[in-house]
């Protein structure tokens, strides 16, 4: 079994309530923060841990948080991003539905740390049911001394409130986040100002995931250095992959970053092999955003080298053969599933949660859906292939937020790894409609499938 | 005495400048001027906030500044980046900026109906200045494009969302010169259109001034709609004493004879206004009488306005006749009475339709 | 109009916010509406709530029209919004949304003449684990296959009477 450090305890009954949380070492890193430790010193051990943001970019969450400006008299911000909202993503979700108090108590010390006496998780409007469970812990929490007016009598003062969005991919960009929180369009901003400088109200803010935040409890229980011997070089610690997709075992695991994927694909630990008996084609190990990969690749990198389940490993040989970690949305697809059908899904999605702002995305992403669906349907041109290239070229990098990437790197890395099924699929439009592509090559040794110079 | 303002050097294109802290690479170039300054469809100096959304005015920055020179890992919107000291920026000798930026003017003209030969914008459109400077000669898509309704915002202003570039210019003007703003962008995403959602008249005192900042024909003035081609005007420069205090009252007069078309705010070399103008001298005062006029407008940007214009035209002396060595050029005589240089005998206007050499070898 | 109970809720809502910050309740507020006034947000629906927290009617139309959740035309009792984005879709999505089609003789986008279904296929909620799934009203339904559907249609149905 490997370690854990956020689900340890999670499958301790009505964890999800404050008494059993307490009753099981709950708040006991709160109460060293808060009694024992100065600010400086909570985010030295953070710093230590080499915590990385888990929302998906993966930036030094110490690092971030030493940012932040203090201005005499300004109020600071801590928004804690729930919007998960990643295809392939579900494990925020998870945290918070069952293990609320541990979230709680990560923005307590999250707070304490930078100095701000709000805090507002901002969560997807779909998981309508959450902010209920998300209340219910910060009432009790409350009730027991842990949120309010000079808590624990540290003399820190703080509030937590739950903000529902209301259907937009767009508010998980923590600029949109903003100004959604502030009654607006889920806009981005245009960057800098950084929110740490000028954010939510124009004051200094860090926004950062949940599973970010929630981790800070364990670190501070066990120490930065301890946390920082878990997993691998600088990616440290645990983390929580949703694993989606054509597999036996899908749900949000805990894995301590040493594994390999193939590991967590076929141990019944995680993933249990791929369902049906099927054998793996492809998989997007970072939520839909992040580049596909044929299943040799996946599993070996271009050096030969077992792919493991690390920042640094996945992302082994740049987008030419390798892809990214992400928010974690592990999403696995078997020999019967066809990637231009699923590039399609993701094309539209991309197109559908464009915030229309900038010029790129929006115009660019509704074109490339349309030229996929034209090959999807049997109506494409060879000419297509390289024309949906050239517009996600042309809106990578260009655009005013990640949204213009997100939605260019699936389809790049579609044509890049698959380009040979896409031609099939304008050579034989009709035997498309039919039957899907299948496994062809894909999972071959890897001298095959060298990266097709595009 | 407050101390001298330290300058930032700023190279852009090889060519250096000084400019104050926290002026915009596109300010800075502007400043340098001529080609190298990025084109600009969104951003607007006279409005906060605006600028960033259209993506037109990337840059590449070379070089960060003196104290760090990593270069930017992206182009930049040099529409909001402010300059370092010591920054280097390529614009127009940077091949990747050039062909960011044909993408870019493909992406906005992708879904623009391209209907110039009836839009009233035509010959003062920066999207034609931007797709002829910038843009390839051809779309390379092939869907059907979007369109949307033609909405009135009043008897005044006309609403063609179809080439609408969603700049939002008119949405901080709205805020920011004529208040109580009514109309704004609503939906997402291909779907993001400027409305009023209930398809209301705008009814701010100023609100006019969204036709002028404008880049494209989205919003046109309907007491002008239709009447004449811009570059068959005469724009002269004139005021007037406006009651309102917000008003400069100082406009531009798009004339023909005596007959005044419209009237416009000032627009600089960049397209931008100099002062807004207040609705009554824009749509109400639309007689030679009402105005005080200074002289003829020069219009800088390089549209037709510009190609037949009247400014600086020396009249043509009679020069024939010194060339000529005091020989009166028979060619300027009534050509249709009789002409001497063919064969006298034979009249012009007796021939039916256009003469042929037959004519005269009768 | 607000209840009492409501527009205490909306107080307390506001009150989350520093002074003068109001338009930050606009979007928790439109949810409260939505949910009082016939699942949808009409133009009287909107306005009202602008009043309530003292901003531009304009303000509420942008904001009603960016997120997907703000219905603008009136929908059936019970909205069924079928997830069909990539990981769905693995798991046969398209299967469950055209069973639902044939089921309640509609297409997507439309609502049964009853007015009580309204079928709607929708991009990731995060639930990809446990897909195929919709949602419905406040909560998700997982793992579905036709014969779950079949039950959800009819505990909606017992539901109408």
């Amino acid at each position: 079994m490997g370690r854990k450090l956020l689900f340890d305890k999670a499958h301790i009954e009505n964890i999800r309530y404050y008494d059993v949380y307490r009753a099981n070492g709950g708040y006991g890193s709160a109460e060293k923060a808060l009694k024992s430790m100065t600010p400086d010193q909570v985010l030295d051990e953070v710093k230590k841990s080499g915590l990385r943001g888990r929302g998906g970019a993966g930036f030094p969450t110490g690092m971030k948080w030493s940012f932040i400006a203090k201005p005499e008299g300004v109020p600071r911000y801590l928004v804690c991003n729930a919007d998960e909202s990643e295809p392939g993503t579900f494990k925020d979700r998870y945290l918070m539905e069952f293990i609320p108090h541990l979230l709680i108590e990560g923005l307590l010390i999250s707070s304490y740390t930078l100095g701000a006496n709000t805090c507002y998780i901002y969560i997807r409007g779909e998981y309508a049911w959450i902010p209920d469970i998300l209340e219910e812990a910060i009432a009790d929490a409350k009730k027991n001394g842990w949120l309010g007016k000079n808590i624990m009598g540290s003399g820190f003062d703080l509030e937590i409130y739950v903000q529902r969005g209301a259907g937009a991919y767009i508010c998980g960009e923590e600029t949109a986040l903003i100004e959604s929180l502030e009654g607006k369009r889920g806009n981005p901003r245009i960057k800098p100002p950084f929110p740490a400088v000028k954010g939510l109200y124009d004051c200094p803010t860090v926004v950062n995931n949940v599973e970010t935040l929630a981790t800070v409890v364990p670190i501070l229980r066990i120490g930065g250095e301890e946390y920082a011997k878990y997993g691998t070089g600088k990616s440290t610690g645990t983390k929580l992959i949703s694993a989606c997709g054509n597999i036996n075992k899908p749900g949000v695991y805990e894995i301590e970053m040493n594994i390999s994927v193939e590991e967590f694909i076929y141990s019944d630990e995680y993933c249990g092999g791929i369902a049906n008996g099927k054998r793996l084609k492809a998989c997007i190990p970072g939520g839909s955003s992040v580049p596909i990969l044929p299943a040799n690749l996946l599993l070996k990198t271009a050096k030969g080298e077992p792919r493991m389940m690390t920042y640094e490993s996945l992302a082994d040989g740049g987008f030419a053969t390798g892809t990214m970690l992400g928010s974690g949305g592990f999403i696995v697809l078997d020999e019967d599933q066809c990637i231009v059908k699923n590039t399609l899904t993701f094309a539209r999605f991309y197109h559908h949660e464009s915030c229309g702002q900038c010029s790129p995305c929006r115009e660019g992403t509704g074109w490339m859906e349309r030229v996929l669906k034209n090959i999807e349907n049997g109506k494409g041109k060879m000419s297509d292939i390289d024309l949906l290239w050239d517009i996600q070229r042309k809106i990578e990098g260009n655009t005013i937020c990640p949204l213009g990437d997100a939605a260019a790197w699936p389809v790049a890395a579609a044509i890049r790894h698959f380009r040979d099924e896409f031609e099939w699929h304008v050579l034989h439009p009709e035997e498309a409609q039919k039957r899907n592509f299948g496994l062809a090559h894909y999972a071959d040794p890897l001298e095959i499938a060298a990266p097709a110079a595009v | 005495m407050a101390e001298e303002q330290k300058l930032f050097k700023v190279k852009i294109d090889g060519i250096t400048v000084e400019v104050a802290p926290g002026t915009t690479i596109l300010n800075a170039a502007r400043q340098i001027g001529g080609d190298i300054v990025p084109p600009a469809m969104c951003y607007y100096s006279k409005l906060q906030g605006s600028g960033g959304k259209c993506r037109t005015c990337l840059v590449k920055v070379s070089k960060g500044s003196e104290a760090d020179p990593r270069p930017m890992p992206k182009l930049v919107a040099s529409c909001r980046t402010t300059v370092m000291d010591g920054m280097e920026v390529a614009n127009i000798t940077s091949p990747e900026v050039l062909e960011a930026r044909k993408g870019v003017v493909e992406f906005l003209l992708l879904n623009h109906p391209l209907d110039c030969p009836v839009c009233d914008q035509a010959g003062e459109c920066h999207l034609q200045d931007l797709g002829y400077e910038h843009g390839a000669e051809a779309t390379r898509y092939e869907f059907k494009r979007r369109t949307f309704d033609k909405v009135d915002l009043g008897d005044k202003i006309q609403l063609h969302m179809t080439r609408c570039i969603l700049c939002y210019r008119c949405v901080f003007t709205a805020d920011q010169v004529a208040g109580n703003r009514e109309h704004g962008v609503l939906g997402r995403g291909e779907h993001a259109e400027i409305s009023t959602y209930l398809s209301k008249n705008l009814s701010s005192p100023f609100i006019g001034n969204v036709i002028d900042v404008c880049p494209v024909g989205a919003l046109t003035d309907k007491t002008f709609r239709f009447k004449n081609r811009v570059w068959f005007l005469k724009p002269v420069n004139a005021h007037r004493d406006c009651d309102n205090p917000k008003c400069c009252g100082k406009t531009v007069l798009w004339m023909r004879g005596d007959e005044v078309f419209r009237v416009t705010a000032r627009k600089d070399k960049y397209g931008e206004v100099e002062d807004f103008i207040c609705d009554t001298c824009r749509f109400d005062k639309k007689e030679a009488k009402d105005w005080v006029i200074e002289g003829p407008r020069k219009i800088e940007r390089q549209s037709v306005i510009s190609a037949n214009h009247y400014v600086g035209v020396n009249k043509p002396k009679d020069t024939l006749v010194e060339v000529l060595d005091g020989r009166q050029p028979k060619l300027l005589m009534d050509i249709h009475s009789i002409s001497q240089v063919n064969r006298p005998n034979i009249d012009l206007s007796q021939i039916e339709g256009p003469a042929h050499s037959d004519d005269f070898n009768k | 109009m607000f209840s009492e109970e409501k527009l205490n809720k909306v107080k307390e809502i506001i009150a989350r916010y520093p002074q003068g910050r109001q338009k930050s309740a606009l979007i928790p507020v439109l949810h409260l509406a939505q949910g009082e006034f016939g699942g949808w947000l009409s133009t009287e629906t909107m306005d009202y709530v602008a009043s309530l927290l003292q901003i531009k009617p304009i303000e509420v139309y942008e904001v009603a029209t960016f997120y997907s959740m703000f219905n603008l035309q009136p929908v059936g009792k019970h909205v069924f919004e079928v997830c069909q984005t990539g990981p769905c879709m693995l798991r046969g999505s398209d299967n469950i949304i055209d069973y639902i089609k044939k089921k309640l003789d509609i297409g997507v986008g439309e609502t049964t003449k009853d007015g009580l279904f309204t079928l709607k296929a929708v991009e990731c909620l995060g639930a990809c684990g446990y897909a195929p799934m919709m949602q419905l009203g406040k909560h998700y339904k997982e793992h579905l296959t036709p014969e779950k559907v079949d039950a959800i249609i009819e505990e909606c149905r017992a539901n109408a009477n």
